[in-house]
C-alpha cells in the first residue's frame, strides 16, 4: 500500500518534469536552451520514473536492471545532446 | 475490443502509407511510407493471431523476418535514392520531375 | 483502463505517423518516424509480443532511423535538389483510404481463430522460447532464405558504388574529434553493448531475445565504434568480412544438409541434438547479422577524398 503510494507519487513527480522538459522544447526559441530543457528535466524525470518504477519489483536483478536503463539512457541523452550542440555550432558559425 | 484497435490502427497506418507511396514525390519519403505501410500489416497480423489469448508465436516469428527484410529492402532504397541523387542531382524519379 | 492505454498509444501512433507522412521537411518526418518505430515499439509490448518489440525499437526505429538520416546527411552535402512540390493528391488519397477501409472490413470478416499448436510441440524443439523454435525449427526455411536475403541486399547495396570507388573503404567518412565526446562513448559503449547483444542471443533460448535482437544491438554497437573512429570501415575485398557475412547462412545450410545425411528431412533437427544444434547456428547466424546490417546502414564505398 504505502509502496503503491510511493509509485504514484514518484511517477508523477517524473511525469511533471517529462511535461517541463515538453514545454521547454517546444517553447525556447534555440538549440542550446532546448537541449538544456530536454535533456536536464527528461532525465530527472526518467530517474523519477524509474525509481517510482522500482517500488514495483519482485526482485533485486529487476531494480539492477532499472538502473542500468536509466544509466544508459542518460549516458546516450548526455552524449547526444553534446553532438547536437556542437553541430549546431558549427552551422551557426558557416551561417555567419 | 483492445485488439480491434489495434487492428483498425494497422490498417489505417496501410491506407497512410499507400497514400504517401502515392503522393509524395521526395523519395526518401516514399522509402518512409512504404516501412509505414509494412509496420501496418504486421500491426493488423499481430493482433489478427492474438485473437487466441497471447500472441502466437508463428506470426510473431513472421512479423520478426518481416521486420529484418523490410530493413534490407529500405537500405537497397535508399542507396538507389542516393545513387540517383549523384547522378542527377535530384531527389525526385524523372518522370515526376515538374522543373523542366 | 487498458482500454483508455491502447486508445491512447494508436492515437499516438496514428499521429506520428501522420507527421512523418505529410509534416513539413523530410528531416522532420526522418525524425517523426523514429519516434513511431518506438511508440509501435510499445503497442508490439502492449500486445504481450516482446520479441517483435524488441526487433521493431532496435531495427524498425534504430537502424531504419540511421540509415534515413544519414541519407538525408548524405543528400544535403550533395546539394541535390530537395524542393517538395506537392501534386495532386485526391486519387492517392482515395486509393489509401480505400485500402485501409477494405482491410478494416476484413478484420470483422475473419473467421474465427485457431487454437495455436506451437506449444505442445515445444519440448521437442530444444528450446523454451516458442518464436526462437519457430525461426529455428519449424520454420527455419523461412529463417535460412531471409539470412539469404540480408545478403543479397547487401551486394545490392554495393554494386551502387562507381567503379573506381569499389576498393575504397565502405561507407563515408566519420569526423570525430580524438578526444571528443563520440570518442569516449565509442569506449564506453562496447563492453556494455556486446555483453547486451550476446545476451539477448543466450536469453533468447528460452525467454525473450534471439539472433536477430541480439545482432542488431551488435550491430549498434558496430556503427558507434565506426563513427567514433575506433574502427576503421572494411573494404569490400578484406577475406574476413567475406567470410563474416556468409558464416550465418553457411552453417545454416551445412547443419540443414548435415540432417539429410543422417537421413532426415532437410533442416530438421532431432531432438536429442536440437539445443545445441540451435545454439550454435545462433551464434554464427549472430555473427553475421551483425555484420551484414552495420554494412547495410552505412552503405556502399565512397570516394575516400570528395572534392579532391
Amino acid at each position: 500500500m504505502i509502496f503503491d503510494l510511493a509509485t504514484y507519487v514518484l511517477t508523477a513527480l517524473g511525469l511533471v518534469f517529462f511535461t517541463a522538459g515538453t514545454v521547454g522544447l517546444i517553447r525556447f526559441p534555440d538549440t542550446f536552451s532546448r537541449l538544456h530543457a530536454l535533456t536536464k528535466a527528461d532525465n530527472l524525470g526518467l530517474g523519477f520514473i524509474a525509481l517510482g518504477v522500482a517500488f514495483q519489483v519482485e526482485s533485486l536483478a529487476q531494480i539492477a536492471t532499472l538502473a542500468l536503463i536509466w544509466a544508459l539512457a542518460l549516458l546516450a541523452a548526455g552524449t547526444v545532446a553534446q553532438l547536437v550542440a556542437r553541430a549546431a555550432l558549427t552551422t551557426s558559425q558557416e551561417d555567419e | 475490443m483492445n485488439l480491434t484497435v489495434f487492428a483498425l490502427t494497422g490498417a489505417a497506418l496501410v491506407g497512410l502509407g499507400v497514400y504517401g507511396l502515392l503522393a509524395l514525390p521526395h523519395l526518401l519519403r516514399r522509402v518512409i511510407a512504404f516501412n509505414l505501410t509494412g509496420s501496418g500489416l504486421f500491426l493488423f497480423f499481430g493482433a489478427a493471431g492474438a485473437r487466441v489469448g497471447v500472441l502466437d508465436a508463428i506470426p510473431q516469428a513472421l512479423i520478426i523476418t518481416g521486420i529484418v527484410v523490410a530493413l534490407s529492402a529500405s537500405a537497397l532504397a535508399v542507396g538507389l535514392v542516393v545513387a540517383l541523387a549523384r547522378s542527377s542531382g535530384k531527389v525526385v524519379l524523372p518522370d515526376e520531375d515538374p522543373s523542366p | 483502463m487498458t482500454l483508455a492505454l491502447d486508445l491512447a498509444l494508436c492515437a499516438l501512433i496514428l499521429g506520428v505517423a501522420l507527421a512523418a507522412v505529410a509534416g513539413a521537411g523530410v528531416f522532420r518526418a526522418v525524425i517523426f518516424f523514429i519516434t513511431y518505430g518506438l511508440f509501435v515499439a510499445i503497442g508490439w509490448a502492449r500486445l504481450g509480443a516482446y520479441d517483435v518489440a524488441l526487433a521493431e525499437a532496435a531495427i524498425g526505429a534504430g537502424l531504419t532511423g540511421v540509415l534515413l538520416l544519414a541519407a538525408h546527411g548524405r543528400l544535403r552535402r550533395m546539394q541535390a535538389d530537395t524542393t517538395e512540390r506537392r501534386s495532386p493528391t485526391l486519387s492517392a488519397a482515395l486509393a489509401g483510404g480505400a485500402i485501409a477501409l477494405a482491410l478494416g472490413w476484413a478484420w470483422f470478416a475473419l473467421p474465427a481463430p485457431q487454437p495455436p499448436d506451437v506449444a505442445q510441440a515445444l519440448p521437442q524443439t530444444g528450446v523454451g522460447n516458442p518464436v526462437t523454435a519457430v525461426l529455428l525449427n519449424f520454420r527455419a526455411w523461412d529463417t535460412l532464405l531471409e539470412s539469404i536475403v540480408l545478403l543479397a541486399a547487401l551486394l545490392g547495396v554495393w554494386m551502387l558504388a562507381r567503379d573506381a570507388d569499389w576498393n575504397a573503404p565502405l561507407g563515408p567518412r566519420y569526423h570525430a574529434r580524438p578526444d571528443g565526446v563520440l570518442a569516449y562513448f565509442g569506449r564506453f559503449l562496447p563492453p556494455i553493448g556486446l555483453s547486451f547483444g550476446v545476451y539477448l542471443v543466450w536469453a533468447g533460448a528460452e525467454s525473450v531475445g534471439g539472433a536477430f535482437q541480439g545482432g542488431t544491438v551488435l550491430a549498434g554497437v558496430v556503427l558507434v565504434a565506426m563513427m567514433a573512429q575506433l574502427l576503421r570501415p572494411p573494404r569490400v575485398s578484406q577475406a574476413m568480412l567475406r567470410a563474416a557475412l556468409v558464416l550465418g547462412p553457411g552453417v545454416f545450410l551445412l547443419s540443414g544438409l548435415a540432417a539429410v545425411g543422417l537421413g532426415r528431412e532437410f533442416l530438421s533437427l532431432s531432438p536429442a541434438i536440437a539445443k545445441s544444434a540451435i545454439l550454435i547456428i545462433e551464434a554464427a547466424l549472430t555473427i553475421s547479422i551483425a555484420v551484414t546490417l552495420a554494412l547495410l546502414v552505412i552503405g556502399p564505398a565512397e570516394d575516400p577524398e570528395p572534392g579532391r
